[in-house]
């Protein structure tokens, strides 16, 4: 059976991050014990047949009037290691309104909710792994992890991919954005190259004319989906 | 021949605080094993308790992934997938509650095959998301009392004194449900998996 590739260290972030609050009193304290990978880690919950609505990739759409805020297209590929797309991979993206505040009954942040705007989508990836949502600009939000704190504008993302192991919740950020300079969740990961590719790039190409800004966000999955043929060359 | 190289995956970051209306707003995920799947119906209760001794209170998620009654996945990697029960998917995902617990209904797991000839004892893996997390964390339980954890593979390279961490208990009273704490840090932490 074949294993996935291990993790190469600074491209994740750490569990204990003092600078992220939270993680003090939650990162465990015990090293992580490495175990092999068996058919219990190298299957996984499968998506093909989910039912995803035709508007569900549309989050300016789900309520009669369409939300406040800056439309946008954010479009991508779902890869594998080994830079293969992800068909049939479940994406599922939820983010604040356009004021920077989410529909979450313990945000107490003191901006509008949109009554236009639910904030939630999903998306299935097609047969080369491209996916594609609509939605608004989330706006930054404070909050109390130290004194000051904002958050940079982020869509938070969820994706299942080949197997249980590819499983992956990140976030997506802006370009230029200057309050990724002093975030502690993009900073609790170590390498730069690592940061950076969790910010989108701002794409013309696929920005609608008089209609929507567009902004291309490429994620890649643990996995790697060399045929059994490569394998065997050395 | 030399690999093309490789593409590093995508970092994790935090599920937060406000998951729920994106990813658990179906509580349907927590019933993993309708009537008519096949094998002997249990209910899982989770409780996750973090560093100061507190519940997760509703921003904490647990994902399930495990095998049927028989140790088959619904998976192409798996080759008996084709046999596997079609009326269990495997899956299951909930949050965790003002009390820090959430509660699934599903089949007790059959053995899987380990690849060399063996077998694995009935476990159940659980990937746990929560604010203040930055990657979620992995691990597997197993049932006490259950002879096969004797000469399960995984269980072996957990130090004996901390195996109880990964054991799901009988719950007093109540036939066919099964408990246990996940807990974050201290005395009891649970043993995390680096899978």
């Amino acid at each position: 059976m074949k294993e996935y590739p291990r993790t190469q260290p600074g491209t994740q972030p750490e569990y204990l991050y003092e600078g992220y609050r939270s993680s003090i009193r939650r990162a465990p304290s015990q090293p992580l014990i490495q175990v092999p990978h068996t058919l219990s880690e190298l299957t996984g919950p499968l998506y093909g047949h989910y039912p995803i609505g035709e508007s569900d990739s549309d989050l300016t759409r789900h309520f009669a009037d369409p939300p406040l805020g800056e439309r946008i297209i954010v479009a991508g590929r779902v890869l594998d290691e080994d830079g293969r797309g992800v068909p049939n991979a479940l994406l599922e993206v939820w983010q604040a309104n356009a004021s920077g505040r989410y529909r979450h009954s313990k945000d107490s942040h003191p901006a509008p909710l949109d009554p236009n705007f639910l904030g939630a989508g999903r998306a299935i990836t097609d047969d080369a792994g491209n996916y594609r949502f609509v939605s608004i600009k989330p706006g930054a939000y404070p909050w109390r992890n130290h004194p000051n704190a904002w958050r940079p504008a982020h869509i938070h993302f969820s994706l299942f991919g080949a197997g249980l192991l590819s499983r992956l919740v990140t976030q997506m950020y802006f370009p230029g954005d200057p309050l990724m300079a002093t975030d502690p969740i993009l900073h609790s990961i170590a390498d730069e190259g690592a940061r950076q590719r969790l910010v989108s790039s701002f794409d013309l190409s696929l920005t609608e004319p008089e209609w929507a800004l567009g902004y291309r966000f490429d994620i890649v999955l643990r996995g790697r989906s060399a045929t059994p043929f490569e394998e065997g060359r050395k | 021949m030399r690999r093309m190289p490789r593409l590093i995956p995508s970092a994790s970051q935090t599920v937060g605080p406000f998951f729920n209306f994106g990813l658990t707003a179906n509580h349907a995920l927590g019933i993993m094993a309708p009537d008519g799947a096949e094998g002997e119906h249990i209910k899982l209760v989770f409780r996750v308790i973090d560093g100061d001794g507190l519940p997760t209170p509703g921003d904490s998620m647990i994902e399930l992934w495990q095998a049927d009654s028989q140790g088959r996945f619904q998976h192409p990697a798996d080759p008996r997938s084709a046999a596997a029960d079609q009326n269990f998917s495997g899956f299951g995902r909930l949050e965790t509650d003002a009390n820090g617990v959430c509660v699934f209904e599903t089949v007790k797991p059959g053995r899987v095959p380990n690849g060399d000839g063996g077998a694995q004892a009935p476990h159940i893996n659980v990937t746990l998301f929560a604010r203040g997390l930055g990657k979620p964390l992995r691990t597997r339980v197993y049932f006490a009392g259950d002879a096969a954890n004797a000469e399960d593979p995984v269980l072996a390279l957990v130090p004996s004194d901390r195996r109880d961490t990964l054991l799901l208990k009988p719950v007093a009273g109540q036939a066919n449900a099964w408990a246990i704490e996940i807990h974050l840090q201290g005395e009891a932490e649970t043993v995390f998996l680096d899978v």
